[in-house]
């Protein structure tokens, strides 16, 4: 147990604190949800395997950062069946009797990953294990995150072991559209265990990094990508208003494909659409005025060149890792004009931002969104901001702001632990907390 | 801040922070961390022809009467740092046709225009070891450099007394280097491989001896062989690239039977094999990364291999393999180090002569003392934290980054053109014309 040791006045009650594993979820999240989660529990009983027992968990701590007000200094968070029960000073924020607690210099709500491929993009980096992008089609809104995502994978262990208990991973950039990305978080059981949104987003991308240079297969260029991913909209808006006749012997069949398209055109599904070069920026901004679509920017290294812009179209930016690689020009890099001071600029401009770990093909295999928040928070991102930018404006930008991203009563007991400054480089995260779990005791 | 020399200093003149050669340069305030002994807070570093000419306490060091006083009072002034294993300048050694080709030199196809070389200058990196990738079982020959400001290779370059240009010899095992023939598809095949043209050099090396200078019996020049010779005869030192802990106890095996000397190079799994490589008293230059992955050889990467190789007694010391790490970071990688576990003076060893060491030259760099070269770089604070910035870094007593200066500032933060290659009619002609201009009225 490391740096957080230590147990609540009076005995442990293990039994009495347990909860079923269904007692997190939301209402919202429909009795299918609860069905699944039934069923994950039976089946882990049947397994043999033990089913997470949700002790009940207070943090005390010399400065809680709870990301909906100014910090608190030595603050207490209760954790109750899973959810945030509690959060004030020590002095007034009694501990229940029974109570496990746990100590750390720093508490801050468990970081919030904007955007990643974890999960579906494993640590070995061979064919088996990487399933964040499917060639051949430039256009597969069809693709599910949750059928690719494997919560077992080690680096969402790694992320998980810094703080990170939420990420919003799935399809990758590299194709017009790729695929769906999901909301979920780094420790449970099944994906259904811990997913919170299993729809979030489509991904698509825009500039070089959609075409390809096979010969024969499109898009080429540009402009090729923008007219794919334009036919294809105009297409699933007609194939909206054909599903509407009232001759159901004239409605087309159902298209998956289109059906998701549909929730885009509808602005019940985002389109993340991953873009560095200036003009691609800009192409995008311009789809989504044509369409009205609800755009949320991604990468965007030089976002610096059109300020103005993106903050005029009013969309939020999941900017790149700080220490994405620049490559070269003479490679014909998309990034090569990337800076660690991208998200301090966009912030400044009065734009909300999130911090990602992106997606990185070689070693090292993910970024982290704490060592990439420390980056910026050196390089022009104010302090809480750049907390702000891995919590509460991440959960925001991604949607999930109701049930993570602050430390308030109500929302998911989701936690990260610290020895100190979390984007010093020498402190520890000395423990995470997910749905009042203790989901990582290491020392790292 | 790629410059003639004569532009630089033309620069330095107009902006008033350097003296003329001859004239001592003195940093008057900061805290001085020597790494040959404890930091030295209000210290007093004395710089003069391009030489560190004293390093110490304000009330030992006397000032001379015409240095240049420059007040870093509450920064944080240490040696220049040394990276052990980069690729900046594009390098290249041997190409498809061979798995062993020592004959390449990296000296070949380096640019200097590279705005990595720059780069590394903003993370404060004034001596560098950049070799040929990790494609082959022996990709060529690595070369030693100094960040000076140069127009060319050979003004980067470093020389023995006898003029001779200094590097190693980069080698690979494990995956990287496997692929279709005539490279090697297993590990046994490498290793066989490797000890064929070992065998092959010590006989070359055999039939010059006997020769005894005698060129009738001297046997045909070959540039492999000649460079193999080197390796044997501990004039160039072996940088082996080697991940898995069965691959590192590989390049121990491949020592001890020819007696070359070895830095082992990433070590992913060096914790694994600590004691053996302490036994072997071999040294290790490794990598810290954001994660472990990317490739099987490195999902057991571990920041805690600094803190265990230095527990077993290694010799350890930090690289960036630039572009897997960037060069402006490398102060983190020793930071990471810290934080599982290693001390914070075996950190910042790791980061100066320790490295200097494993390029045979700790005697020239890597400490602020008394006759060495004044390579050293100004910080704003601790060297381990998230929020200090490389203020400044110098190279043999001229500054060759400026955090102040906007275009020095593009290359340490990024932006609109900082992955430029840098075109020198563009910034000299610049530069002289603006600071000549100053020059003359």
């Amino acid at each position: 147990m490391s740096a957080i040791t230590g147990r609540g006045p009076g005995a442990p009650r293990a039994a009495a604190a347990a909860a079923p594993a269904g007692a997190a979820t939301t209402p919202a999240a429909g009795t299918a949800a609860a069905a699944l989660l039934a069923a994950a529990v039976l089946v882990a009983i049947v397994l043999g395997a033990t089913p997470v027992v949700r002790a009940q968990v207070a943090v005390r701590a010399a400065t809680v950062h709870t990301m909906a007000g100014p910090p608190i200094q030595d603050g207490v968070v209760i954790v109750r069946d899973g959810r945030i029960a509690a959060v004030g000073t020590a002095a007034q924020t009694p501990i229940p009797e029974g109570f496990r607690v746990l100590r750390a210099a720093v508490v801050t709500p468990g970081l919030i990953d904007a955007h990643t491929v974890a999960g579906l993009s494993g640590q070995l980096n061979v064919p088996p294990d990487q399933d964040q992008l499917e060639p051949g089609d430039p256009i597969q809104p069809e693709l599910r995150a949750i059928d690719g995502f494997n919560i077992h994978e080690r680096l969402v262990e790694w992320l998980l072991g810094l703080g990170v208990t939420t990420i919003h991973t799935g399809y990758g950039p590299g194709a017009v559209v790729s695929g769906q990305t999901m909301v979920v978080k780094t420790y449970g059981r099944s994906v259904e265990d811990a997913v919170l949104l299993p729809m979030a987003m489509v991904a698509a991308t825009l500039g070089a990094g959609a075409t390809t240079s096979t010969p024969g297969k499109s898009p080429g260029t540009r402009s090729k990508a923008i007219a794919l991913l334009r036919i294809e909209l105009i297409k699933a808006r007609e194939y909206v208003q054909k599903r509407a006749l009232a001759d159901e012997s004239k409605r087309p069949g159902t298209d998956l494909r289109l059906e998701v398209l549909a929730q885009v055109l509808h602005k019940e599904l985002p389109l993340l659409v991953t873009v560095h070069r200036h003009q691609d920026i800009l192409s995008a901004l311009r789809l989504a005025r044509e369409f009205d679509l609800k755009l949320v920017l991604d990468g965007v290294a030089e976002a610096p060149l059109v300020l103005e812009e993106i903050k005029a179209s009013g969309v939020a930016v999941i900017v790149h890792p700080t220490m994405y690689r620049a490559g070269s020009p003479r490679g014909g890099s998309e990034t090569e004009n990337l800076s660690f001071e991208t998200a301090g600029k966009l912030r400044a401009a009065g734009v909300t931002i999130a911090l990602q770990s992106g997606y990185e093909a070689y070693v090292p295999k993910t970024r982290v969104v704490l060592l990439e928040a420390a980056v910026a928070a050196a390089n022009g991102l104010a302090w809480q901001d750049a907390l702000a930018a891995i919590t509460i404006d991440a959960a925001r930008v991604i949607g999930v702001a109701d049930r993570v991203g602050s430390l308030e009563v109500g929302k998911d007991g989701d936690l990260a632990l610290f020895d100190g400054d979390p984007f010093e480089y020498t402190t520890h995260c000395v423990g995470v907390v997910v749905r009042g779990v203790v989901a990582s005791d290491k020392t790292m | 801040m790629q410059r003639l020399v004569s532009a630089a200093l033309a620069l330095s003149l107009a902006a008033g922070v350097c003296a003329a050669a001859g004239a001592p340069d003195a940093f008057v305030g900061a805290t001085l961390l020597p790494i040959s002994r404890p930091a030295i807070e209000h210290g007093i570093l004395i710089v003069r022809d391009g030489k560190i000419v004293d390093a110490g306490p304000a009330d030992r060091v006397a000032i001379p009467k015409d240095a240049t006083i420059h007040d870093v009072a509450g920064k944080v002034i240490m040696p220049g740092l040394v990276d052990s294993h980069s690729h900046i300048g594009g390098p290249a050694g041997g190409d498809d046709s061979g798995p062993i080709q020592p004959e390449c030199r990296v000296l070949d196809a380096v640019d200097v225009r590279d705005c990595g070389l720059q780069k590394a200058q903003a993370g404060g990196i004034t001596t560098v070891n950049i070799m040929p990738g990790s494609g082959h079982l022996m990709s060529g020959q690595t070369l030693y450099l100094k960040l000076r400001d140069a127009n060319t290779i050979e003004g980067l370059l470093l020389r023995d007394k006898d003029g001779r240009t200094l590097g190693g010899v980069k080698m690979a095992n494990g995956t990287n280097s496997q692929k279709d023939p005539p490279f090697p598809g297993t590990r046994g095949k490498s290793a066989a491989l490797v000890r064929a043209r070992f065998v092959a050099a010590r006989e070359y090396q055999r039939k010059i001896q006997l020769a005894k200078g005698d060129p009738s019996k001297l046997p045909d020049r070959d540039l492999a062989l000649e460079t193999m010779v080197e390796v044997l005869e501990g004039k160039r030192v072996v940088h082996f690239h080697t991940h898995r802990h069965d691959d590192i106890l590989t390049v121990l095996r491949l020592q001890k039977e020819f007696g070359f000397r070895v830095v082992l190079h990433h070590v992913s799994e060096g914790w694994k094999v600590a004691n053996e490589i302490a036994a072997a008293k071999v040294p290790c230059s490794i990598i810290l990364l954001d994660s472990p992955g990317g490739k099987p050889e490195a999902v057991d990467i571990d920041w805690r291999t600094g803190s265990v190789l230095e527990k077993a007694g290694v010799l350890v010391a930090f690289h960036t393999d630039d572009p897997i790490t960037d060069s402006r970071l490398l102060l983190r990688s020793a930071a990471f180090a810290v934080r599982a576990g290693m001390s914070r003076d075996g950190a910042l060893r790791g980061l100066t002569i320790a490295p200097a060491q494993m390029l045979d030259l700790q005697d020239r760099i890597g400490t602020l003392e008394k006759g060495k070269d004044a390579d050293f770089v100004v910080l704003s604070g601790d060297p381990l934290s998230a929020y200090t910035h490389v203020l400044q870094t110098w190279v043999e007593g001229a500054k060759v980054f400026d955090r102040d200066d906007p275009r020095d500032r593009l290359w340490a933060v990024g932006g609109y053109g900082a992955s430029h290659p840098q075109s020198f009619t563009w910034c000299c002609a610049d530069d002289e014309g603006k600071h000549g201009a100053e020059e003359e009225r």
